[in-house]
């Protein structure tokens, strides 16, 4: 088994499926029912990056864990997505900057690993890359409409970029497991504001100061919030043992 | 990952009802009669007797063409009925997206409600073409001046709800929308074509999954048995109460906008779904349920009326919470939307200028 | 309507190439740019198209015999439209 393709696979797919879980609980929460059907579709697209993912990481490590057994069946400490991804929904202000912080940051990664010598995980990569360059568009599309739409929309993105801007700084935190196998993100964040400040500069919304940068999910050390994020999700599931569903 | 893949070959009934739809498709490819459209600046008798010819032929209703108000009327109550229930019925089943026990339940689940909005927004299209306004039929929605389907307003209390709401709620709209792919109102037909492809997935995801609870240890198959319990009602209900009470059926069906009673199409879905609940290995809770050689029908025990005049009238399990929410949706997406529309007024002045 | 409403565009859809555009139907965005991803989320949500345009429906004029319908009024002139929901011909997903 090589343990460091694992735990590198395994952090691409709990940012994913951390995401999707996240989106999917929007559904008939949307501003207007064409949203609705938007959320729904990245939702989706998140989720099957999830699904292949984490297939794969289990593939790699060779105990017989499957895509389920690694999304129902694992503790808090055992998953390592970034903190950004599992940040509550406070509102759709949140929903779209955390999905362009998180869009941006996936299409530049995935563009490198598509290009990667691991074939199965350029495969992923590639067809991936183009469902989130539509996330990308769909998120900067949203930033510049209420960033520069009324006074409550200004404020709400200016707040929400505020709050979430510290956590993109995990996102380009390099250690062993980043440089241990794939493509090391740390080298990813110049890129990352090359696409991110011109759209908040188009939405005129200021670019937060950087200063706290909090870590821990990729080593399992989460936020409060992600507890129930799981508990929610692994409810039924642990609640039968070995049956199918 | 093929979510049919475990699903059992055959399932009774379902492929009938999609070669209908298939054939109702068929029809809107032929072209209609020549010279269909209405004379120009024409007396409204004549406008009448030629909107009554058309449908006489069997022919379509396009919109701008002239057609009689009650007809209008008719069917932007049934559309606009059909797209609310197609957006609040989101509800009971997103409230397991979160808890879906395997992330392909959940995909599958999800692409469900997502179809179920775009569902809503095709039938809130048709009733736009009719020149009704979405905004103004949302609004008699979440005022209760507008209905929604009975059966939304009960509760998904497991995991195995989810299931039996498909396959007997979904499977009963499957049987109520078949004939509305042959409407008289082009538009309507062809937007029902669509749904009731986009639905057949999502009854046979329902059956798949009961199927699957069913086969599984003894506490699944309570889980599915019970679910199903409690749908059955609710669904037999759906089809609304019998002819002879039916207040606008008369009309609807001589203007091909129905095209078949209410008991009629009880009875079908009665006799379609029999014989899957057998190969579900689940039972229907109606001891009166038995085959009836001479009618060449199954007996069944009719829903309960007095009930669904209760959740009608808006005393089901639910009705207060799914308006609730649906208004606390619409109310917390204000800001967004009056932003986006400063947002392109400002840039389309700009672009003017 | 309200002063957020946003306004209705008709949706067409290339299925593939070598047919024209055909309408599907309609939907409700701020400006161009959603209710092309609009339209793209809810129109091709099976793989049914490769290409979309999106017109204000404001903007469509169209030949229509009886304009002078009684039972349009002015308010109701916005729906000027081409016969809407057209089947997509090819690679709709047969479930």
């Amino acid at each position: 088994m090589n343990e460091k393709a694992v735990a590198y696979v395994l952090r691409l797919g709990d940012d994913a499926l951390v995401a999707a879980q996240r989106m999917a609980a929007l559904a008939t929460w949307a501003p207007q029912l064409e949203e609705d059907v938007a959320l729904a579709n990245i939702a989706l697209d998140l989720l099957g990056q999830a699904r292949a993912l984490l297939t794969y990481a289990g593939e790699l490590e060779g105990q017989g864990r499957d895509e389920d057994l690694l999304a129902y069946r694992r503790d808090e400490h055992e998953f390592t997505s970034a903190l950004l991804v599992e940040q509550p929904d406070t509102d759709f202000a949140a929903t779209m900057v955390k999905l362009l912080f998180f869009s941006a940051y996936q299409r530049l990664l995935y563009e490198e690993l598509s290009a990667g010598d691991d074939e199965t995980l350029a495969a992923i990569a590639a067809k991936s890359v183009k469902e989130v360059a539509y996330h990308l568009s769909h998120a900067c599309a949203w930033t510049v409409r209420l960033g520069d739409g009324t006074e409550e929309s200004k404020r709400r993105m200016q707040t929400a970029v505020d709050e979430l801007w510290p956590y993109t700084h995990e996102l380009f935190a390099s250690d062993s497991v980043w440089r241990g196998y794939g493509f090391d993100p740390a080298g990813l964040r110049e890129r990352w504001l090359g696409i991110v400040e011109p759209v908040l500069a188009e939405a005129t919304l200021e670019r937060p100061v950087d200063d706290w940068a909090p870590t821990g999910g990729r080593d399992g050390l989460h936020t409060e919030h992600f507890g129930y994020l799981v508990g929610e999700m692994q409810s039924l599931h642990r609640a039968h043992e070995g049956v199918s569903w | 990952m093929d979510p049919r893949a475990s699903q059992p070959a055959f399932i009774p009934g379902a492929a009938e009802l999609l070669a209908e739809v298939e054939a109702a498709e068929s029809l809107l490819d032929q072209r209609g009669p020549a010279g269909a459209a209405a004379p120009a600046g024409g007396e409204e008798a004549d406008l009448l007797a030629h909107f009554e010819a058309v449908i006489a032929a069997d022919a379509k209703i396009e919109p701008r063409d002239w057609v009689p108000a009650g007809y209008r009327e008719s069917l932007i109550r049934q559309i606009a009925q059909h797209a609310h229930s197609e957006i609040v019925g989101m509800q009971p089943e997103s409230n397991w997206i979160t808890r879906a026990p395997s992330l392909k339940r959940k995909a599958i689940l999800l692409a469900k409600v997502q179809d179920e909005a775009g569902h809503g927004l095709y039938l809130y299209s048709v009733a736009e073409s009719l020149g009704a306004n979405r905004e103004s039929l949302l609004t008699a929605l979440h005022d209760g001046k507008q209905k929604y389907l009975n059966f939304i307003n009960y509760p998904t209390l497991t995991w195995g709800d989810v299931g039996a709401l498909a396959w007997l709620t979904d499977g009963a709209a499957v049987v109520n929308q078949v004939p509305l792919c042959r409407s008289s109102y082009g538009p309507y037909a062809r937007a029902m074509v669509r749904v009731c492809k986009e639905e057949s997935f999502h009854h046979r995801q329902g059956f798949d999954l009961l199927w699957t609870l069913s086969q599984g240890s003894p506490a699944q198959h309570t889980m599915a048995q019970e679910a199903v319990n409690r749908w059955w009602g609710p669904a037999l209900a759906m089809f609304g109460p019998p002819h002879r009470d039916s207040t606008h059926s008369e009309k609807s069906m001589a203007w091909r906008i129905k095209r078949f009673t209410n008991d009629e199409l009880r009875q079908r879905f009665v006799d379609i779904t029999v014989p899957q609940a057998e190969i579900l290995g689940l039972t229907l809770p109606d001891p009166a349920l038995a085959w009836n050689s001479e009618r060449g029908h199954y007996d069944f025990t009719p829903p309960d009326y007095e009930e669904l005049k209760r959740v009608v009238a808006g005393n089901g399990p639910c009705n207060r919470q799914r308006l609730a929410r649906r208004r606390q949706a619409h109310e917390q997406g204000e800001w967004v939307r009056a932003a986006a529309a400063a947002h392109a007024a400002k840039h389309s002045r700009e672009d003017a200028a | 309507m309200s002063q957020t409403e946003w306004p209705l565009w008709e949706v067409f859809i290339r299925a593939r190439r070598g047919l024209g555009h055909l309408h599907v139907g309609s939907l409700r965005a701020a400006d161009t740019t959603m209710a092309l991803q609009h339209a793209r989320d809810l129109y091709t949500r099976r793989g049914e198209g490769v290409s979309i345009w999106v017109v204000p429906t404001d903007a469509i004029g169209a030949s229509s015999p009886d304009e002078k319908d009684p039972l349009f009024d002015p308010a109701m002139d916005k729906v000027y439209r081409l016969p809407s929901y057209y089947r997509m011909p090819e690679g709709a997903e047969r479930l």
